[in-house]
């Protein structure tokens, strides 16, 4: 047996007969053509056929993936279409006499360096788009096929260097068992693949195309990160019995779905999803999230061409509250600035953009286009418990003025006799210490806190967690995030129907979840595939240990040390994390 | 053949949005139009193109259309990069 270890992208055990899927390496002349008429009659119906073949991609991807996954072959069919494309390469047959492959493999390599080294990470993607339709049309130019996917007989676990969309949208989901490929992250196209697919995936193994041959038996480890090849009996029963014991977690988890958040002593919490757009909900619903504790609505904004209107927002906005007929949604309003930036909003270059103009600052600079998405919200507001949240709140100050806009909204709509929910809650999220340190002021204004550790932690701690040099300050359990997030939930104290929630990734962090139960967070805000497992937790648990194990750790002096605290105190009370 | 020249001055130049509604209009015309920058000529229907031709703030481009509404196509585009596109 051979163990090559990787990145984990997708969780789970697979194990099954290896497909070693391999970019046909195409022979490309470069020399002169003899005709070149006969070469651009190649292109002609090398496009043709392109096109014919990425129409049923997209269809198939609808299908299958939904229509998120099929834009991505709309946007390769306008690479298809696009005349400085297409004409780019009868150029180079025409004028140069090349080979129609050889032209296409310039014209793609040309567009690919420009939009590779565009600054815009959305251009950047674009780049992508346009090897993998370059690499379609060489591959029809040359009659050449990749292996095909798209009827397995067996179950397979698929070998590559990387996979594309394209790859993926044709394969036959049901019998692929996994991915192992040479490159890729946690983020790459075939990791948010196999994680939708709810397959293991272990990437980044560099030469795994190399060590496995087709028809090789093949355990993708996602667990370990690991991928063995060709266990011997013995071996493969032991992965055999990882596989079960995975399921049976994965089982008991999902048991747990429709049971409540609840301590052993009967302490009831909310369980939330992390959302940045409507398709998002299927997933918190799965996993048996109670409702959305912050939906990002900037993903709105960043992935539209020109700014959202009202109608397309109130169409979001709504789809989001339907779903959840009973829990609350959180719509935090437009974070923009700091590191994310909107193509058609053009903001000065700042010396401190995370200190700067950015999130409700904005807004209050920006009042017309803050005011068409607080009309957007109200007016989905009938649809569901809808709450909204203002992000970047320093003080009351920025509370009162956030509300007098919204004032303003409703009474634009009362006047329009435009319905709208006239009792909406109105949050702030806690992200600056300042906000944090005066909770018990801000309380006063609003209906509950939402918690935003990532900022409130690179705030409160000095760091720049993305700088490297520095990114080990960076430390959620710090005994000073813990006091301050002691303080916004005692704010909230003998009021009721006011609760404090968390949305940073801290809450979907199993030691982190047990202290912040007993430092008296109500409300649980995650990616959803977090949700079961800190769900199970919570009902393992003593509310009152938890408030104990809390009391303590505000009193120790470092992270580390909190940390072992946690991890010794729950092994004491016997409880698995 | 109408050709007229044109300094591009809203702030992001001819990139993302602007980028899009340039070939967009340029889309609604009969005529073959082109973007002449630098002496290198760029189709204003391509999207590709007109993104990649880092045409940025400043920048002064030749816009040159032929066919049937000609002159139409090129007042269009150039009222659009006058306008700095609504920015």
């Amino acid at each position: 047996m051979i163990i090559k270890e990787g990145i984990i992208a997708s969780p789970g055990i697979a194990v099954a007969k290896a497909i070693v899927y391999e970019k046909i390496i195409v022979d490309i002349r470069k020399g002169h053509a003899p005709d070149a008429q006969l070469e651009i009659e190649k292109l002609q119906s090398a496009l043709k056929a392109s096109a014919i073949q990425l129409m049923s991609i997209k269809d198939k991807a609808v299908a299958e993936l939904g229509q998120e996954e099929g834009a991505i072959f709309e946007a390769h069919a306008m690479v298809l279409e696009d005349p400085e494309f297409t004409e780019g390469i009868e150029t180079e047959i025409t004028e140069n006499g090349y080979f129609a492959e050889y032209a296409t493999e310039l014209i793609t390599n040309r567009f690919y360096d420009i939009f590779d080294a565009m600054d815009d990470p959305y251009f950047r993607a674009r780049a992508a788009d346009i090897k993998d339709v370059g690499t379609r049309v060489i591959n029809n130019i040359l009659g050449v096929s990749q292996a095909d996917l798209s009827k397995l007989k067996d179950d397979a676990i698929i070998i590559a260097d990387d996979l594309t969309p394209s790859d993926t949208a044709q394969m036959d989901k049901d019998k692929v068992a996994g991915f192992a490929t040479n490159i890729g992250s946690r983020t790459s196209h075939t990791a948010i693949m196999a994680r939708s697919l709810e397959i293991p995936a272990v990437l980044g193994l560099c030469d795994i195309t190399k060590t496995v041959k087709n028809g090789d038996l093949v355990v993708v480890d996602g667990i370990d990160g690991s991928v063995a090849i060709n266990p011997d009996e013995k071996e493969l029963k032991s992965y055999l019995e990882k596989q079960q014991k995975y399921n049976d977690y994965l089982e008991e988890l999902s048991a747990l779905k429709d049971q409540e958040a609840v301590t052993l002593d009967g302490h009831k919490v909310e369980l939330v999803g992390n959302i940045g757009e409507p398709g998002d909900v299927t997933g918190v619903i799965k996993n048996g999230g109670q409702g959305v504790g912050l939906y990002r609505t900037e993903f709105l904004y960043m992935n539209s061409e020109t700014m959202p209107g009202e109608e397309k927002q109130f169409a979001a906005y709504r789809s989001v509250l339907e779903a959840f007929p009973n829990g609350p949604v959180i719509i935090r309003t437009l974070d923009i600035g700091g590191d994310k930036k909107l193509p058609y909003l053009p903001l000065e270059e700042e010396l401190n953009p995370f200190l700067g103009l950015r999130a409700v600052r904005l807004c209050f600079r920006e009042v017309e286009m803050f005011k068409v998405q607080l009309r957007a919200i109200l007016r989905a507001s009938v649809y569901g418990n809808a709450h909204i949240m203002f992000p970047m709140i320093s003080s009351v100050t920025e509370v009162r003025q956030a509300k007098n806009i919204l004032k303003e909204c409703m009474d634009e709509l009362s006047q329009a006799n435009i319905a709208y929910d006239k009792d909406v809650k109105v949050g702030v999220m806690i992200e600056i210490p300042s906000a944090a340190m005066t909770a018990d002021i801000i309380a006063k204004e609003v209906d509950f806190f939402s918690i935003g550790t990532n900022d409130l932690c690179q705030y409160t701690l000095a760091v720049d967690r993305m700088n490297q040099d520095v990114s080990y300050l960076y430390d959620p359990f710090n005994p000073a995030i813990l006091r301050l997030i002691k303080q916004v939930t005692a704010a909230t104290n003998g009021q009721p129907q006011f609760f404090a929630g968390m949305c940073g990734e801290m809450a979907g962090d199993p030691l982190a979840a047990m202290l912040l139960l007993g430092l008296g967070l109500y409300e649980f805000s995650m990616s959803a595939l977090s949700i079961p497992r800190i769900k199970k937790l919570i009902r393992s648990i003593r509310f009152e240990d938890a408030k104990k194990m809390a009391d303590t750790a505000l009193n120790l002096e470092s992270g580390e040390a909190v940390q072992e605290y946690i991890k010794d105190t729950l092994e004491k009370l016997k409880i698995t994390i | 053949m109408v050709k007229q020249e044109v300094t591009v001055l809203n702030a992001t130049g001819l990139h993302a949005r602007p980028a899009s509604m340039f070939v967009q209009t340029a889309g609604k015309f009969k005529s073959k139009i082109h973007v002449i920058k630098d002496g290198s000529s760029i189709n204003a229907k391509s999207i590709m193109g007109i993104m990649a031709g880092g045409i940025a703030q400043g920048t002064t481009i030749e816009i040159s259309a032929e066919g049937p509404d000609e002159q139409e196509a090129v007042d269009a585009l150039v009222q659009l990069i006058n306008d700095k596109f609504g920015e």
